[in-house]
């Protein structure tokens, strides 16, 4: 496609989301002048890409809350042995929503409300290939949210059978909460569907002209290739859900005694693992960018990081099988998920030398987003050690199904995607409010939450090696000493996240004006925006001297 | 909680005896080197691993921390500008790849061998999982039981139990009737389940095999060491997954041989009991006792149930035709109870009918025969 035409077609989108605010009587002669919506209307109605960003990193926010206390209640009652607050059946509902919220209704929408703010920014696209897409895409989300918590409230409890809802176990023996559980997921994954489709189109489609595609920041980047990745796992996800509810209500054997409950593994993983990449490639997006703003120079093997990301994507399609070493595989099968599970150690471990090596011989600092990538750089690689572990099979028939587990996926969720999605807010927070949050508070929030994070999820490891089981709500006595760590931890931990939300008010509200490029390293088309920033942005593309300064050459 | 740990240790300390010298150190940080092959593998695998994932992160986060600590801008750095280097991406791209043969190549030794099962094993167990206990059957002896979680654990496991876990010897990894196996000789479990998946694990035996509906998992190993080898269900099987342990008595052959004929005379007994007395006095102490192993797990020793998920016995209203047809033949409403008419004896399902109805505040003094079990079958 030629220059032209790539700009007609950007300003026919452009023309086509400002007609459907024209269209409900906010017309104005001057597209960049053109302000929000005044009242709630504004939010249910957007079709602005900063709005809707907002909107799911706000959903992820409470998503990360109400997970969270479900993450306090299961560890108030593995404080100490025996069952003092709660009946088993209901911690297993805690387990399986604290799964599902988390996956679902936090890290995910959250990387998505990065993507919405930062994609269109980075690649000077005024908006989003589908404005009004992306706003149906993000009202799913929370009415998905409503039902998958109200299962709380119906008889029978809500799911309890694990996020990986395993038959016989989700299927006749579950209560009625599955089905509900299952239309939640369906219209989630609808709408990562339409959002993965929409992110591809925009940077594929409403890329500014003059930036190449090997030019694109690195969070664009992992946006594209995760984009991919979604529309491979999620209809997967659809399958596997279809045929549990077909199993409960339509008479099939896919899933029973009579038919293959290994079978829904097979399935189901072919969805979760890739799914597990969805919520890290991102992650590795934003720390791509982190790193070199606060390092003061280019990333290291820039190209080497592209083609390692999408070698991570297609072997991610290859390992699934590892989460399935005991159900009795034939061998050449284990042997298969043990080199395939191995091998993508390689392109995620030029990664972190990547980053390492961004840094040496820069000109370092530590504001708040620097800390996050850099507990994420060092945390992120506990969890990858604990997962090459982990690939060994006679070691895993050990390891499978215990503490050691949990700690594992904790590792790569709470101090990789987690910690990547707040190194990117504190990275990106100064640009969409233009106001600076308090260093000082940050700073706080940092501290406490990559000390208590550690407290609470390292215990995790030698529990499961001395031999606790992953999803018990209560436990032999010798486990006791590594569960009161891990509970006092945990607690800490949730609490302080209290203060990133009294930060994030205070920024918002009283933070003092931020500069338009707080960060003197940070390169990038988004810091090129005056600050604050206009409602609508890059209605005329960057030009080619921005392009180049902000981009892949910035710093020589 | 060095306070708390102390008499802890103790209380630990204390019942052991030199049979039980090889129980597993209830202090451990570690993987147990177990007692079998396969244990000693998966630990020696575990601590290969762990010695190159510490040296692989020595020299990694020591780089970093080097450059964390010299090149600071507060320290006068000035970035320099490279920004790629072939020969070192290179490098660290083929480096980790011969690590990672290295390690592959012990592991794909230790699988295969491990996977190779045995044409001619000395002992057959068959494992069935079922919520929430295990079956064990030895076809050759014929012998079969069930195992279920001992009651001072079951006590002491509900919510506002009177007595502390503490008080229960081995909390939560002890059982009324354990799985016997003969030290030094090939024992084979071909493990399946009743209902949903659970897995076999006992960490010192160094596996877990998924017991799965409609499937049979085999699994071959030899204790090297007479003692109680104590694990539990690994997979998310309900309500009751904490509650269902696997216990391994290992016992000199010759002990075995002698527990074998035990067992069968105890079958035999039980059988010329069948054909005994029955009254009320003889069905309510059988019933209390199949009731503690078989029922309670669910409907609680109170008959309180557990509302919205365990209805209660206590106060029930069922006709005594549909008391017994539902405990023989399971409820199609709640998969959760299950068709016991398979599991359990004639003289036992009527037995804890009886218990059942004539219990807590039920007093209506029904007494079942073996018979209508029977006639209901």
């Amino acid at each position: 496609m030629n220059p032209t035409s790539e700009t007609l077609m950007q300003n026919t989108a452009a023309d086509a989301s400002i007609g459907q605010v024209g269209h409900v009587g906010h017309a104005h002669d001057d597209h960049a002048h053109h302000g929000p919506r005044k009242g709630w209307l504004r939010w249910l109605l957007t079709v602005n890409h900063k709005d809707v960003g907002t909107m799911y990193l706000v959903l992820s926010l409470v998503g990360l809350m109400i997970g969270g206390i479900m993450a306090l209640l299961i560890r108030a009652e593995l404080f100490e042995p025996g069952m003092q607050l709660m009946q088993p059946q209901f911690f297993n509902s805690l387990t399986t929503m604290h799964g599902l919220t988390m996956i679902f209704l936090a890290i995910m929408p959250a990387l998505t409300g990065l993507a919405n703010w930062m994609v269109p920014l980075q690649i000077g696209a005024d908006d989003m290939y589908w404005p009004r897409v992306n706003n149906w895409a993000f009202w799913a989300m929370p009415v998905a949210a409503v039902i998958l918590w109200s299962t709380f409230f119906i008889p029978g409890g809500a799911p309890a059978g694990g996020w990986t809802f395993y038959p016989p176990l989700s299927t006749t023996y579950g209560p009625e909460s599955i089905d509900w559980m299952i239309i939640a997921i369906h219209i989630m994954g609808v709408s990562s569907f339409f959002g993965a489709l929409n992110i591809i189109l925009t940077i594929l489609k409403l890329r500014t002209p003059g930036m190449k595609l090997m030019d694109m920041p690195l969070f664009t980047w992992s946006w594209l290739i995760t984009g991919f990745l979604l529309l491979l796992a999620m209809p997967t996800l659809a399958i596997a859900a279809t045929m549990v509810l077909s199993d409960r209500h339509w008479g099939t054997h896919f899933f029973g005694a009579d038919g293959n409950p290994v079978m829904f593994q097979h399935i189901f993983w072919f969805f979760g693992h890739p799914e597990v990449y969805i919520m890290i490639l991102p992650a590795f997006g934003v720390i791509s960018e982190v790193v070199p703003a606060f390092a003061r120079k280019p990333l290291f093997g820039r190209k080497m990081m592209i083609y390692a990301t999408a070698a991570i994507t297609f072997m991610s399609t290859t390992v699934w099988a590892h989460h399935m070493f005991t159900v009795g595989l034939p061998v050449w099968g284990q042997l298969f998920f043990m080199y395939s599970t191995m091998l993508i150690s390689i392109p995620t471990g030029v990664k972190i030398f990547n980053w390492v090596a961004t840094m040496w011989r820069g000109s370092l600092t530590f504001e708040t987003p620097m800390l996050w990538a850099i507990a994420f750089i060092v945390l992120f690689t506990i969890g990858g050690f604990s997962g090459l572990m982990l690939a060994d099979v006679p070691a895993d028939y050990q390891y499978q199904d215990t503490y050691f587990v949990v700690a594992h996926i904790h590792y790569v969720l709470v101090s990789g995607s987690l910690f990547a999605i707040f190194a990117g807010v504190y990275y990106w927070l100064p640009k969409w409010s233009g106001r600076m949050y308090n260093e000082r508070l940050a700073q706080w929030h940092f501290w406490l939450s990559v000390i208590s994070m550690n407290i609470a999820f390292f215990p995790m490891h030698f529990a499961g090696l001395a031999g606790m089981p992953r999803r018990i709500p209560d436990y032999a006595v010798q486990f006791t000493d590594f569960n009161m760590i891990s509970t006092v931890g945990a607690f800490i931990f949730g609490f302080s996240q209290l203060l990133f939300i009294w930060m994030l008010i205070k920024t918002v509200r009283s933070g003092p004006p931020a500069l338009a490029r707080p960060w003197d390293g940070a390169r990038g088309l988004e810091w090129v925006i005056p600050s604050p920033m206009p409602y609508h942005t890059f209605i005329t593309p960057p030009t080619d001297k921005q392009i180049h300064d902000e981009g892949p050459k910035a710093y020589e | 909680m060095a306070k708390r740990l102390i008499p802890l240790a103790l209380a630990l300390t204390a019942p052991f005896t030199p049979a039980m010298a090889a129980e597993q150190d209830p202090f451990s940080f570690n993987m147990t080197q177990g007692v079998t092959a396969t244990s000693f593998d998966a630990f020696n695998l575990h601590m290969l691993l762990f010695w190159v994932c510490l040296i692989i992160g020595v020299v990694v986060f020591g780089a970093m921390a080097w450059s964390l600590v010299r090149h600071r801008r507060s320290r006068g750095a000035v970035a320099a500008t490279f920004h790629e280097s072939t020969a070192i991406e290179i490098i660290w791209t083929v480096v980790p790849a011969l690590i990672l043969i290295a390690i592959a190549i012990p592991a794909t030794m230790v699988l295969v061998a491990e996977n190779a099962q045995p044409a001619k094993p000395d002992v057959i167990v068959d494992v069935q999982g079922s919520q929430w206990k295990w079956h064990y059957k030895y076809p050759d002896q014929d012998i079969s039981f069930f195992s279920n979680l001992a009651t001072s654990s079951r006590d002491a496991s509900q919510l506002g139990a009177k007595e502390p876990p503490s008080s229960a010897p081995y909390y939560l990894l002890n059982v009324d009737n354990p799985m016997v196996v003969p030290v030094g000789k090939t024992v084979q479990i071909r493990v399946t389940s009743n209902d949903v998946i659970h897995s076999w694990w006992v960490p010192q035996l160094g596996f877990k095999t998924d017991a799965i509906p409609g499937k049979i998992n085999n699994m071959t190993f030899v204790v090297s060491k007479p003692g109680m080898y104590r694990g539990q269900c690994a997979e998310l099987c309900g309500a009751g997954h904490a509650f269902m342990p696997i216990v391994v008595k290992a016992i000199m052959p010759a002990a075995f041989a002698d527990w074998v004929q035990k067992e069968k005379a105890a079958a035999a007994a039980t059988k010329a009991d069948a054909a005994g007395p029955w009254d009320m006095k003889i069905a309510m102490a059988q019933g209390g006792k199949v009731y503690g192993s078989t029922c309670s797990a669910c409907h609680q020793a109170n008959g309180q149930g557990i509302k919205g998920t365990f209805p209660a016995l206590d106060g029930m209203k069922l006709s005594v035709k549909d008391h017994i047809h539902i405990v023989v033949h399971g409820s199609k409403k709640n998969p959760a109870m299950q068709a016991y008419g398979k599991q359990l004896s004639d003289r036992d399902i009527a037995a804890v009918i009886t218990y059942e109805r004539n219990s807590w505040n039920n007093h209506t003094g029904d007494l079942i025969t073996p018979k209508e079990v029977e006639a209901a079958r």
